[in-house]
């Protein structure tokens, strides 16, 4: 049974005269209790894609279904939504209002939402879940007299006091030091095992992928070129991109891809990956007869739960 | 031809000292890579700009820092000047942004050349072309403006700037820490390309460890302004003695390790703020092993193996 | 628990005036203010209105200080002293008043416009506009024609056409503000406008107010001087500018009466200088915390 589902999503934007396809068609899936990463790089549409499942972008197109029920737009629906779906974002310190105290971080959830029984103990066990503890040394501090891991816990705290059933975490851990990320990692496990919570995480970092995920799907364009485990993604990559990312990884023999994404308001005809396609550039589509394929067939939309890499090369054989 | 002494810089703000090096000893050869691992706070930014004397009015700076066998520390502001760019360049943290909007890009690649003097005026343009052609740009590319550029262009047009003058020493502060994977596994591979070419030394500065350990041929640790581990790269890397050093490491998991598989490891607390650290060995209260003598009894570099050194209590024996 | 809330607010306050107090120049502007408004508060106290009554008059025409006259007297015999001293009552409120309403105008629009983007965002910078090229002398002499010159019309004219110069600010203020994580972490947990403008926007938006209203009220009332010279305030209530505009008339300037013209001047001066002081003293201070939130 699906969580929270993306059928068909388009989402895109007019930057200087011109169309920018975010989110050029995705279909995905979540299930209770997983956390599924996605990957790639900037301006591959996942932030966007991100944002529109939490229904904070409208798509042009397509259908965000959380439980089986389509998103529907009115505020109302939205802000009944916001209670199933919360929000974590990257920078933990631009995140919190720094005017306001930790414990009217934690609360402001409750009191937008007129949950005001025991408003006190709620944001106690909302802190003491995100491991700040105890809780009420933490009420009265301000943001910034704390660490940047202890920032971040207060966010997650401000999510989770509304019991949400998903988290979608916009690169979590990426402004935290090194040394502190693990902890704000083995904290996002722990809510999955503790509480069911699935997650949605965003992130450019492959490593972070394989230390908590369950599955991976990567996005190239505002598509997704790769979804699978992520033993499997990782392991085994299918898609030439997926392929590349993983060989760049410290250890690995590193494939690197010469030039940039384009911008997505000029999507290359065909796979959109083939302009810096290793197989392509190598002959390896050439000889297996796509290479024509490659630059002028477009790839299907993939389906957003089975193991699956979009690409000529794996079509044909 | 870098050699760092016993160095130690203390920032005055106010009334606080704040000790942002502790006694910091390094030694780079000619052509060499070495990499300076560390998290916010542990003074390796400071290191970096304190080697070419870019730190603030006021600040307090002993020890030695000799370049080619001269003291920086000690050098007229003539000679300093001349050294800056010629003997040592930097590329920045959040170099991105050190690029002057209104100026094109190809004057601010001329500046350093045309300020040191080091290539006639009429052949500066030819060479402006030859460093974009180093850095895997198109000449054209000289006629444009900093925003023209993407992120990782701009970057590599800051070590264009770094290798204008032909320098034997480049410092790289962060260099690929806002890149993509790709643009930094790009950037990467230009930067150890171009310093193996031109025998220049490096100096990688950067929080990750897994980075630095693949592109260096040493690398050192640092937390609170001291270097606590120190040794070949692949070795710190894989097989850290120092408990912090583990920890940094492990937060760099390696795909299709068990191990970290759903099993992210981290170090419980923050690291210390220079103005306050904690008595003893600065680790000891993030620290697993920690004993009783970790907290009054501060380790220096103690001997693990050739070339391979560590400050910890549990590794016996004494660095001379 | 709020109790100790209110504590550490108060605490923030206490750090602030510390800061405040480093400006030297803020806090001569500070005292010089709190003697002037001590001084126009306590004028009923301290002197005696009858003095205003032009038939009680005692004193001589435009007669130089002295007799008991400390500032002379002015082209009715009225101690040009007490006139200053009740002028002060007048000038101070309708610049006050008409700063509260152009920045309450400014404040509302410049968040609104802010805040909401489309063609209501469009429509109120264009109303913003409007407002702003209005010249404020021709409206004030229009406004005087319709409700008859007073107070009233002064502090209407000087709202109406300082308010845009406010929104304006307020505005670029309120878009810094709304790009912030936090207003996008507001809406993620289901936050509306309304919650999204008074516990975010607002308050990260009011230290910049309020230091731009200290300035507003030196240029206030400057205005009404400015105004009331032209005989535009009302003609039975003395402020600095009538007495200004009475000195001219009566030709205090050819006689040579320098203690009519003088004191008015001088305290224009001084107490518009004292608002600048002060408003700039605060955006120092206030200012740091501008640049976190």
């Amino acid at each position: 049974m699906t969580l929270l589902s993306a059928r068909g999503v388009h989402v895109s934007f007019s930057a200087q005269g011109r169309r920018a396809r975010a989110v050029d068609g995705v279909d995905l899936d979540l299930a209770p209790g997983e956390i599924l990463a996605l990957a790639g790089e900037s301006g591959c549409g996942k932030s966007t894609l991100a944002r529109s499942l939490l229904g904070l972008i409208r798509p042009d197109n397509g259908t965000i279904s959380y439980q089986g029920e389509p998103l529907r737009y009115d505020s109302a629906a939205l802000k009944r939504y916001r209670r199933n779906v919360q929000l974590i974002l990257q920078d933990p310190t631009g995140a919190l209002n720094p005017r306001h105290t930790v414990y009217e971080a934690v609360a402001e959830g409750l009191r937008i939402h007129r949950i005001g029984d025991n408003e006190t103990g709620r944001v106690a066990e909302a802190l003491s879940r995100a491991g700040l503890r105890p809780p009420e040394r933490f009420f009265l501090r301000y943001p910034h007299e704390l660490s940047g891991g202890q920032r971040q816990r207060v966010v997650i705290a401000g999510a989770l006091v509304l019991d949400p059933k998903v988290i979608i975490a916009d690169e979590p851990v990426a402004s935290l030091d090194a040394s502190v990320r693990g902890e704000i990692l083995a904290l996002l496990l722990r809510l999955r095992d503790e509480l069911g919570l699935s997650a949605l995480v965003v992130t450019h970092d492959l490593g972070l992928a394989w230390n908590i995920a369950d599955r991976l799907a990567v996005m190239y364009l505002g598509r997704i070129v790769e979804v699978g485990p992520v033993e499997e993604v990782l392991q085994r990559p299918k898609h030439p991109y997926t392929g590349a990312l993983v060989s760049v990884l410290p250890g690995g023999q590193p494939e690197v891809l010469a030039g940039e994404p384009p911008d997505v308001s000029q999507t290359p005809g065909g796979c959109r990956f083939h302009p810096r396609c290793p197989r392509l550039a190598d002959g390896t589509a050439d000889a297996a007869g796509v290479a024509d394929a490659c630059r002028t067939k477009e790839l299907p939309v993939l389906d957003g739960t089975t193991r699956a890499a979009s690409c000529h090369l794996i079509r044909e054989c | 031809m870098l050699t760092v002494r016993d160095l130690h810089v203390t920032y005055h703000s106010g009334q606080t000292a704040i000790p942002a090096v502790r006694g910091v000893s390094l030694d780079l050869a000619a052509g060499e890579r070495l990499g300076i691992a560390g998290e916010s706070g542990c003074g390796k930014s400071t290191l970096a700009i304190a080697l070419l004397r870019l730190l603030p009015r006021g600040t307090e700076v002993s020890g030695e820092i000799l370049l080619d066998g001269e003291d920086v520390l000690g050098m007229s502001f003539g000679r300093l000047r001349a050294v800056r760019w010629v003997g040592a360049s930097i590329v920045f943290q959040g170099a991105m942004h050190s690029l002057n909007p209104v100026h094109r890009v190809g004057r601010q690649l001329a500046e350093p050349m045309l300020l040191h003097r080091t290539v006639p005026p009429s052949k500066v343009e030819e060479r402006v072309t030859e460093l974009l052609g180093q850095v895997g740009l198109p000449p054209w590319r000289a006629a444009s403006y900093p925003h023209q550029l993407s992120g990782g262009q701009r970057q590599r047009v800051m070590i264009a700037m770094a290798l204008a003058c032909e320098p034997k020493l480049v410092i790289a502060d962060e260099a690929t820490t806002a890149l993509d994977v790709m643009i930094q596994a790009q950037v990467l591979e230009l930067v150890t390309c171009l310093a193996t070419e031109r025998g220049i030394a490096l100096v990688m500065i950067s929080h990750d460890l897994s980075v630095l350990s693949s592109t260096c041929d040493r690398l050192a640790v640092m937390y609170a302004g001291r270097v606590i581990e120190e040794g070949l790269a692949h070795e710190v890397f894989t097989a850290p003695r120092h408990p912090y050093a583990a920890g940094l490491a492990a937060a760099f998991p390696m795909v299709g390790d068990d191990a970290s598989r759903l099993r992210p490891r981290g170090l419980a607390g923050d690291p210390p703020d220079p103005a306050r650290l904690p008595p003893g060995c600065p680790f000891h209260p993030r620290c697993e092993r920690a004993i009783a003598e970790c907290e009054s009894h501060d380790v220096r570099l103690r001997f693990v193996g050739t070339k391979h050194n560590a400050a910890c209590v549990h590794i016996g024996g004494l660095v001379t | 628990m709020t109790a100790i809330a209110w504590q550490r607010r108060r605490a923030a306050v206490g750090r602030s005036w510390q800061e405040y107090r480093r400006h030297r120049a803020g806090v001569a502007g500070l005292v010089i203010l709190a003697v002037t408004v001590g001084i126009a508060l306590a004028a009923p106290l301290i002197t005696d209105a009858e003095g205003l009554d032009v038939t009680k008059s005692t004193g001589g025409v435009l007669d130089p200080p002295g007799n008991g006259f400390p500032l002379g007297t002015d082209e009715q015999g009225r101690s040009v002293l007490l006139l200053l001293i009740w002028g002060a009552r007048v000038s101070l409120l309708v610049g006050i008043t008409a700063t509260l309403l152009a920045m309450g105008i400014g404040t509302l629009i410049g968040v609104a416009a802010g805040h909401f983007s489309g063609w209501f965002s469009g429509l109120l910078m264009r109303v913003t506009d409007w407002f702003m090229v209005l010249p404020r002398l021709v409206l004030a002499i229009a406004l005087a024609s319709v409700l008859g010159p007073s107070m009233v019309t002064i502090i209407v004219a000087i709202g109406v056409t300082s308010w845009p110069g406010t929104a304006r600010l307020i505005r670029a203020q309120t878009l810094a503000v709304e790009a912030r994580p936090y207003l996008e972490r507001a809406r993620a947990l289901g936050a509306g406008h309304w919650h999204q403008m008074t516990r975010h926007v607002l308050p990260n938006v009011m230290p910049l107010v309020l230091a731009s209203t200290t300035l507003e009220v030196a240029s206030a009332i400057l205005a009404e001087a400015t105004l009331s010279f032209l005989g535009l305030g009302d003609p039975t209530r003395i402020s600095w500018g009538t007495m200004l505009s009475r000195a001219y008339a009566s030709g205090a300037v050819t006689a040579g009466s320098w203690w009519y013209l003088l004191p008015p001047g001088l305290a224009i001066l001084l107490v518009v200088l004292s608002f600048t002081l002060c408003g700039r003293a605060l955006e120092a201070v206030l200012n740091p915390r501008l640049r976190d939130g």
